[in-house]
């Protein structure tokens, strides 16, 4: 979390395209991990996606047939539904590497940060 | 054989523990009334060993037959494909899920399209199951394979977690559980599941041996309840999932004293009178010496005696022993379509020898025959010999016995001791054998025992004719017992020894006849010079006394010339008496 906050200059960072990015993030409630992804993620995406991207946020609580639906085991769990292909990222988000990793938002390494 | 677990104790832990039948045959025996209520069972098993199938026997039992719905979870397939898999062994899943008593969830995780990073839970599981048990009231859940989780997600700790509190959160809304787990090399699950499941544990073991698979089935753990230990052979097949507790029946079935024809009146002779009903033969002989035959022969009495008879066929096709039993005179045809007879072939490569026991369970509980007859028993034995053959011979017969059938087994054997691994099991062993002399082969058949019985210690000579099978003497000649044609031509000696004996006597008879008459005739005239010399002597007495009297006369006559006394008159009778 404190890394992501102080990266600075990230906003610089080219994404791979400049279409606008579709990211779902399923939850349960209000459990302490979900919010954490929640804020991990929103950090990420005004450094790295910002202007650019979408959040929808699924509460499982509200919907427990999705899990099935959607295939989703654990939460938090981030999807990207666009671009393609799909990737699901599982966890609270809190290793900011990681995630832009598995978003694939990390062309090369170092400049994203 | 299975350990004695008496009715008390089985009283004492039994009615404690609420049950929830599996609904699967044998299984619900072993664990004395099926899975701990309420609780979670680990089935544990190597790939393909059928833990899923026994999971989908239970949903759909309780679903079925329980009124118990349940809810399965797999991480293994899709919805689609685990419906297509059970329906080809008569479950429809489709049809339960219409009629909501059965859920469908397949939520499978692919690790490569995954990444981790941070704290996570497993709630969306407990969501849906929890949400769906609410909507059709579940009692059954079926998690299929839970391990799975562990290689889906890298925080094998948050997993664990995740897992025991699952079990907790099931145990708390009193689901009855399956989970399911692969075997492990070093415990009974690859993650150690058993640690969070600890009410029962079975595993599921699919052994293959010389290119025969084997399914066997072990309670091996049963918390506060009885439960049989022993390994059960089980079988998937167009019924479902069966478990035989075969090893579990005791040596305690009856011992009728009726006797049954062996559908060969010399046999039952030899027999003295017969086989008792629900004994067990066995015939072992080299190829080709009439074993099938006397199986027919058993097989063809029971029908004809209106009894049920099941001729299992491990070597020809039922239309090859239709057919080649005709060749002797057995019609066994007529009995099949008056549905007396049932055969059943199968090759004994084609299942393994649990399977054919299995099998062999179903066909009896069908048939419900009085005699069956199991031809080719050492085709079994292709590839695995030893205990394993010998034990499956055991609870076939057990199985035989325990229905008070008659069983007849054929088995390849060259000598006495190639099966002698079996004799303790068979109440009678016949053997037949070949015996090449002069240029042919013969059969003969030996009693070599005959439990609780009289029988013959005579080698019979098996001969097949087109009316049938016929026993006939052997001649022990020389060099051994005579057979076939040397049996032929000792036969024939023997007519003509008789012959000639006949002819001997015959001539002697005649001879003495004539001697007698030729004695008899020496004897007549022998007879009639006595009575000549007789008639001779009596005249010559007759002349003398004349002659006595004429000398009287004249010395009378001459005395009274001369005036002489009578003194000497005395003299001349004396003479006459002293000749006689």
């Amino acid at each position: 979390m404190t890394r992501a906050r102080n990266a600075d200059a990230g906003a610089k960072a080219p994404a791979p395209t400049s279409e606008t990015w579709e990211l779902r993030l399923y939850v349960t409630g209000r459990s302490p991990s979900c919010l954490r992804a929640i804020e991990n993620l929103r950090l990420a995406c005004e450094q790295h996606l910002a202007g650019r991207h979408r959040i929808e946020l699924v509460d499982l609580l509200e919907n427990p047939s999705r899990a099935a639906d959607d295939q989703i085991l654990a939460v938090p769990t981030l999807v990207r539904q666009y671009p393609p292909p799909i990737r699901k990222i599982v966890g609270d988000l809190s290793d900011t590497d990681r995630l832009l990793a598995g978003l694939q938002l990390q062309t090369r390494k170092g400049e994203v940060m | 054989m299975a350990e004695p677990i008496s009715a008390e104790a089985e009283a004492a832990v039994g009615p404690l523990l609420p049950k929830a039948p599996t609904g699967i045959r044998g299984l619900d025996e072993i664990t004395r009334g099926g899975l701990p209520y309420g609780r979670s069972t680990l089935v544990t098993g190597g790939t393909g060993s059928g833990k899923t199938l026994l999971g989908l026997h239970f949903l759909v039992a309780g679903a079925r037959e329980h009124g118990e719905p349940g809810v399965l979870v797999t991480f293994e397939e899709s919805a689609e494909k685990v419906s297509a898999n059970v329906a080809s062994l008569g479950f429809d899943l489709d049809e339960l899920q219409r009629d909501h008593l059965l859920v469908v969830h397949a939520l499978r995780v692919n690790p490569s399209e995954l990444v981790e990073t941070g704290e996570f839970d497993l709630e969306p599981l407990f969501l849906l199951l929890g949400d769906t048990i609410e909507r059709i009231g579940a009692k059954r859940v079926m998690l299929d394979t839970v391990e799975l989780l562990f290689s889906a997600f890298q925080e094998q700790a948050i997993v664990r977690a995740e897992l025991g509190r699952l079990f907790r959160w099931l145990e708390d809304r009193a689901i009855t559980a399956i989970v399911t787990g692969e075997r492990g090399d070093s415990g009974l699950t690859r993650h150690g599941i058993e640690e969070y499941v600890s009410d029962c544990v079975i595993v599921l073991d699919h052994r293959i041996h010389d290119e025969i698979s084997t399914r066997r089935l072990r309670v091996v753990k049963y918390r506060g309840s009885a439960h049989e230990t022993n390994e059960y052979p089980f079988l998937i097949s167009a019924h479902g999932f069966v478990v035989l507790p075969i090893t579990s029946v005791a040596l305690d079935y009856g011992a009728p004293e009726e006797r049954i024809s062996s559908g060969v009146a010399r046999l039952d002779h030899m027999l003295a009178g017969g086989l008792f009903r629900g004994s067990t033969v066995l015939v072992s002989g080299t190829a080709g010496t009439g074993k099938t035959t006397l199986g027919a022969n058993l097989i063809n009495s029971a029908c004809a005696r209106g009894e049920r008879a099941l001729l299992v066929l491990f070597e020809e096709s039922p239309d090859q022993v239709i057919r080649n039993m005709l060749s002797v005179g057995l019609d066994l045809r007529r009995w099949v379509e008056a549905g007396l007879l049932r055969m059943w072939a199968a090759r004994p490569t084609a299942f393994g020898f649990e399977a054919h026991l299995a099998i062999l369970a179903r066909l009896v509980e069908e048939v419900t025959p009085s005699v069956a007859v199991l031809d080719g028993l050492a085709s079994l034995a292709h590839g695995p010999t030893g205990p394993e053959v010998t034990s499956m011979v055991a609870r076939q017969i057990d199985l035989f016995k325990a229905s008070g059938i008659t069983a007849l087994a054929t088995t390849l054997a060259h000598d006495e001791t190639s099966a002698a691994g079996m004799s303790s099991l068979v109440d009678t062993w016949l053997l037949l054998r070949n015996v090449e002399s002069n240029g042919e082969r013969n059969r003969l058949l030996f009693v070599l025992k005959s439990r609780g019985s009289a029988h013959s210690n005579q080698v019979r000579e098996f001969v097949l004719t087109d009316r049938g099978v016929q026993l006939v003497d052997v001649y022990a000649g020389p060099d051994g017992v005579v057979t076939g044609s040397a049996r032929l031509v000792q036969e024939a000696q023997q007519r003509r020894a008789d012959l000639q004996q006949a002819e001997d006597l015959s001539r002697r008879r005649r001879e003495l006849r004539r001697s007698i008459v030729e004695g008899e005739a020496k004897f007549a005239v022998l007879q009639d010079e006595v009575a000549a010399d007789r008639a001779e002597l009596e005249r010559i007495a007759g002349r003398e006394q004349r002659q006595a009297a004429d000398a009287e006369a004249d010395r009378s006559a001459l005395a009274s010339q001369r005036w002489a006394d009578s003194a000497p008159r005395d003299e001349a009778p004396r003479d006459a008496g002293g000749q006689r």
